[in-house]
């Protein structure tokens, strides 16, 4: 109690990502990352595709397949790359997937409480009696205007993408993670569903929470204000700057930076 | 799920004092199979000629048999001469729970089994005392109140002679199949129920009753006849690993609705499935049929297998009576290197008859499940319908799914539907669960009661519960 305290009137570094190095497959993905995330910050991941986005996310997740070859990971203090996925989610990480699977047979709902209960289980607290448990659902339905009559259904079976998407950030209201990565959500959405999904998050955004929000495009970061920007290639954070970098890079495209970076590695 | 554990508890134990098994001897059989082997398994029974020269007959049949070839699955090699065809019920005695093969036991506690339950299960000896308020008794007298018949096959021979030779064999007379010949020669004992006419049983009949009867479960005969009118839901086996010496089990169950009758047979089975290579494991043979014999009559057959090295069986329903209805629900898992061939038979014969079958079938490690169903509509069979589902899950990359459906229709009035899946469990899902903070068991275990969960609605209440934990923990280890 008094640590977390002590906590919220420093802002301690919540994520510290020191020159990861990731292969797939035996190929070199990430060659060196370097980023510190602090709580209540929004940081964008920008960059050209196959410049190794997508496997951040996964590494930072613990997906299989996906070998970290070098550097390392701290959340909160927890060497993070230990972990197994499940304990990472229940320290407190959320990955909204760019693609949600479906799995058919599973009730939304039924498969949110086994997941709250899991995590805070993990965190010693009791599990959510179903009223107050359903309670919760109806208020973060309220929040993150999510369509009631989807909860009731199998898990993302028959979604449609944009509900698919909007269902991750149901997920997220109703697990309250402490550093939620949104990985190309805005993909697939339509121009409302983007201002639903956006607002929502914003909802969600407090002082002793995170977000990675990966993207391509700019749009997304109008809604969802970020305060930092980084752009991600080659498997290195080769820029970093603040909201205006977002527009710089919608008026530009990449090249003028792959280029930089070209001359970089020639010198 | 206490409270059924707490009467079940007492039930198990009252069981002893009851003799509900009337033969409990220290004889064994010898090894082989011949005319003298039958005859001593009657004499044993003290059981009346009649049944005696059904026995005869049925072995001589069994003698000209030759075993099938259709099945998909290579067939063990089954030397009939080196089994013995007659064991006194209770063999192997422990003093202690120490005693007794440690897994066995983490399973009995992960299925939520109390104590003295496992003691009865692994062949302790039982010496603790209950007190004597007696459920059973109770049970007992409501079913004597309302005129149910629920006894031992071997007892209602004795008390009620007229009613299984009217019965018996009407539904699987010997001649049907090699095992059903067997089974007619050899039956050991099993279940015989009568609920007269017009009478609801007010509850789930079942063999826990019969738990001692465990090393009797290799040639069980189960008789259940539904008089006009009456209704019972009858539950076999349990989700405890069922250990036996005897590989072979070859049981057959006759089901008979009458008028305006409906029967439910349930079974959830886990006998113990081998080994990781496949060694050891119960064949489990078995011939199942109901005859919905009158009109308006229903018989619903709900099966969760998990056990068994091999699972061989189709539980059937003859749709005789006009607008009767059969019904069909299965989940049968194959693991290591568990096989399963089954499915079920529906025979359309009367007029607006109705069918339902839903199967799903789970395949993991090296397991191999085949489904296979016949739905034939007989040339007077007016408006049929049978609405048939399918499914296949499978779990990693080794194992096998199989459907053989036939359909054979006469009639042009019948309407026949069959669908049918298959799916895997991904990987992607698996991760997907992960990241929410669910760890690959609790996975696996939320997607697969997702996918059976049709067919165990179908099962009573607290029966649905523990097939739900068994499939769960059958399911450990099998992904990643």
């Amino acid at each position: 109690m008094v640590d977390s305290i002590h906590r919220s009137l420093f802002t301690i570094t919540m994520l510290s990502i020191k020159n990861l190095q990731t292969s797939v497959e035996e190929k070199e993905i990430l060659k060196g990352l370097n980023l510190e995330i602090k709580a209540g910050e929004v940081h964008a991941i920008m960059g050209p595709n196959g410049s190794g986005k997508s496997t951040l996310a996964a590494a930072l997740t613990g997906k299989d397949n996906y070998t970290v070859t070098g550097g390392e990971v701290t959340f909160e203090g927890k060497n993070l790359l230990e972990l197994s996925p499940e304990d990472r989610a229940r320290e407190g990480i959320f990955l909204a997937f760019q693609y949600p699977v479906e799995i058919p047979g599973v009730s939304n709902i039924n498969f949110l409480r086994t997941a709250l209960n899991e995590i805070r289980s993990y965190r010693n607290l009791p599990q959510l009696e179903a009223k107050d448990f359903l309670k919760m659902v109806k208020e973060k339905q309220k929040l993150v205007e999510f369509d009631a009559a989807l909860t009731n259904r199998s898990l993302n079976e028959g979604f449609s993408g944009g509900e698919k998407k909007r269902n991750e950030i149901f997920q997220l209201a109703m697990l309250e993670p402490k550093l939620s990565i949104l990985d190309e959500t805005d993909s697939g959405l339509d121009i409302d569903a983007l201002r639903i999904v956006s607002k929502g998050v914003n909802k969600l955004r407090t002082d002793k929470n995170a977000f990675i929000i990966i993207t391509h495009y700019q749009r997304l970061l109008e809604y969802i204000v970020p305060d930092f920007v980084h752009v991600l290639y080659n498997g290195q954070i080769v820029k970093s700057g603040g909201k205006e970098l977002a527009l710089e890079l919608d008026e530009k495209g990449y090249d003028w930076l792959k280029e930089e970076h070209k001359e970089k590695e020639l010198v | 799920m206490s409270n059924t554990n707490e009467i079940l508890e007492r039930l198990t134990t009252e069981n002893y004092e009851y003799g509900f098994v009337t033969d409990i001897e220290m004889d064994i059989a010898p090894k082989g199979l011949n005319d003298d082997t039958v005859r001593f398994i009657a004499q044993k029974k003290n059981e009346p000629a009649w049944l005696l020269e059904w026995r005869l007959k049925a072995f001589r049949h069994f003698q000209k048999c030759e075993m099938p070839q259709w099945q998909n699955f290579s067939m063990p090699d089954i030397d009939f001469q080196s089994i013995s065809y007659y064991a006194a019920p209770t063999k192997k005695t422990y003093n202690s729970l120490d005693e007794v093969d440690p897994e066995l036991l983490a399973t009995f506690e992960k299925l939520g089994i109390p104590i003295n339950e496992q003691k009865i299960l692994s062949g302790v000896a039982v010496d603790v005392v209950f007190d004597s308020v007696s459920v059973k008794t109770t049970f007992r007298e409501k079913l004597q109140e309302l005129g149910i018949i629920f006894c031992s096959f071997s007892e209602a021979v004795k008390e009620h002679p007229e009613l299984v030779r009217k019965y018996l064999g009407s539904v699987v007379p010997y001649t049907d199949n090699v095992f059903a010949a067997l089974n007619a020669a050899v039956a050991s004992d099993g279940s015989f129920a009568y609920i007269p006419k017009g009478v609801r049983c007010p509850m789930e009949l079942s063999t826990y009753f019969r738990i001692n009867a465990q090393n009797t479960g290799q040639f069980e005969r189960t008789l259940i006849i539904a008089d006009e009118g009456s209704y019972v839901s009858y539950l076999e086996g349990c989700t405890a690993p069922m250990r036996d010496e005897n590989q072979l089990h070859a049981a057959v169950v006759e089901l008979i609705a009458l008028e305006n009758a409906e029967i439910k047979y349930s079974t959830v089975q886990n006998w113990y499935p081998g080994d990781k290579d496949g060694k050891g494991g119960i064949y489990n043979f078995v011939t199942k049929r109901g005859i919905c014999k009158g009109d308006n009559s229903k018989i619903s057959w709900t099966q969760v297998e998990t056990g068994s090295a091999i699972t061989w069986k189709y539980p059937s329903v003859i749709l005789r009576g006009n607008n009767s209805v059969g019904e069909f629900y299965s989940v049968a898992l194959t693991k290591n290197r568990q096989i399963a061939d089954t499915g079920t038979k529906m025979y359309h014969i009367g007029k607006n008859t109705r069918s339902r079958i839903i199967s799903k079938g789970i395949s993991a490690g090296h397991g191999n499940n085949s489904y296979r169903g016949l739905v034939q509509v007989n040339a007077g069979a007016e408006n049929a319908r049978n609405f048939t589902q399918c499914d296949s899950l499978l779990i990693g990359d080794e194992c096998g799914a199989h459907t053989f459906p036939y359909i054979e229709t006469k009639n042009s009035s019948a309407i026949v539907e069959h669908e049918a899946t298959t799916s895997k469990i991904g990987e992607d899902q698996i991760f997907y669960l992960k990241q929410r903070g669910i760890d690959t068991e609790k996975a696996v275990a939320l997607i697969v009661n997702g996918y059976a969960k049709e067919v165990l609605n179908q099962l009573p209440m607290e029966f649905a519960v523990e097939a739900q934990k068994l499939l769960a923990i059958s399911l450990e280890g099998s992904v990643g």
